[in-house]
């Protein structure tokens, strides 16, 4: 088993929707992989906060500032020894309390080495 | 809002309503509009959309039109339920960044331009606004043709273009 930490740095006074948006209209955050030749066990996201803001009526859920989302791989048996490029992709979707940009896909490569 | 020397014209284009009608940007000739990127996911656009609802209701008399302009990757699928729940009484269209190119890039959103009689713009906002802030500017768009049409009245005939016979 193994883990690995994708850290996600936001611009001052930007937010994205947590993995667990308060409002079914938001466009959640999401990391998925292309894992081979390894699997995925987990994908932990960390705790988000409950922000109001000014276009909201109720507190929403976010993460802003800099923050982790940890991936724990298993390596099955059959899996080629040597070095590996697995791909992620996050999906965000980034506001103010003013704006909102439009939702992205950013490409996450990790390199690993088997053996 | 911009003196009208420094407007630059509006750029048409032709878009679908939730219809199927083609809806361009030069029909609206004569009419101040309201020029309005948004999207379902949006919060911020989504406090506005009741103001243009009123603004539509009050001032489409006075020559007065809002023309939406979702911008939702999902398309009709997410728009026309949010149209129908939120029983939008103004024109919405699909967006797409080709038009959105047009407007200079719509980075964020909701960016709203206000469109003078000419097919000017006259004000850009990106970001949510006060509502008082769009009624101020509409209703000034909306006085100054107005008394730009009162002075056109009282040219004197003499002063009018000769006809070519």
């Amino acid at each position: 088993m193994a883990t690995a930490k994708v850290r996600v740095q936001l611009k001052e006074g930007y937010h994205v929707n947590s993995n667990t948006p308060s409002e079914d209209y938001l466009i959640p955050l999401r990391l998925v992989w292309n894992a081979a030749p390894l699997e995925v066990v987990s994908i932990e996201y960390p705790a988000p906060k409950l922000e109001k803001y000014q276009f909201s009526a109720a507190p929403l859920s976010v993460f802003s500032g800099s923050f982790d989302i940890a991936t724990k791989f298993k390596v099955p048996g059959n899996a080629p020894h040597g070095p590996a490029i697995l791909t992620g992709k996050l999906r965000y979707q980034a506001c103010t309390d003013r704006m909102c940009l439009p939702p992205r896909t950013v490409e996450v490569p990790l390199t690993v080495d088997i053996q | 809002m911009k003196a009208e020397k420094d407007r630059k014209p509006a750029a048409d284009f032709a878009l679908k309503d939730a219809n199927g009608r083609t809806v361009r940007l030069s029909d609206y000739r004569g009419k101040v509009v309201l020029l309005n990127f948004w999207a379902t996911w949006c919060g911020p656009c989504k406090i506005e959309i009741p103001w243009f609802m009123q603004f539509e209701q009050e001032l489409k008399d006075r020559g007065f039109a809002v023309l939406g302009v979702a911008m939702d990757d999902e398309g009709w699928d997410a728009v026309k339920p949010y149209i129908e729940q939120h029983k939008i009484n103004y024109r919405i269209v699909l967006g797409n960044d080709s038009v959105a190119d047009t407007y200079g890039g719509v980075d964020a959103l909701p960016t709203t331009f206000l469109i003078d009689r000419d097919g000017r713009i006259a004000a850009k906002h990106q970001g949510l606004v006060s509502r008082s802030e769009y009624q101020n500017e509409i209703l000034h768009l909306l006085d100054s043709s107005k008394r730009t049409a009162s002075s056109r009245s009282h040219v004197p005939a003499l002063l009018l273009p000769a006809r070519a016979d």
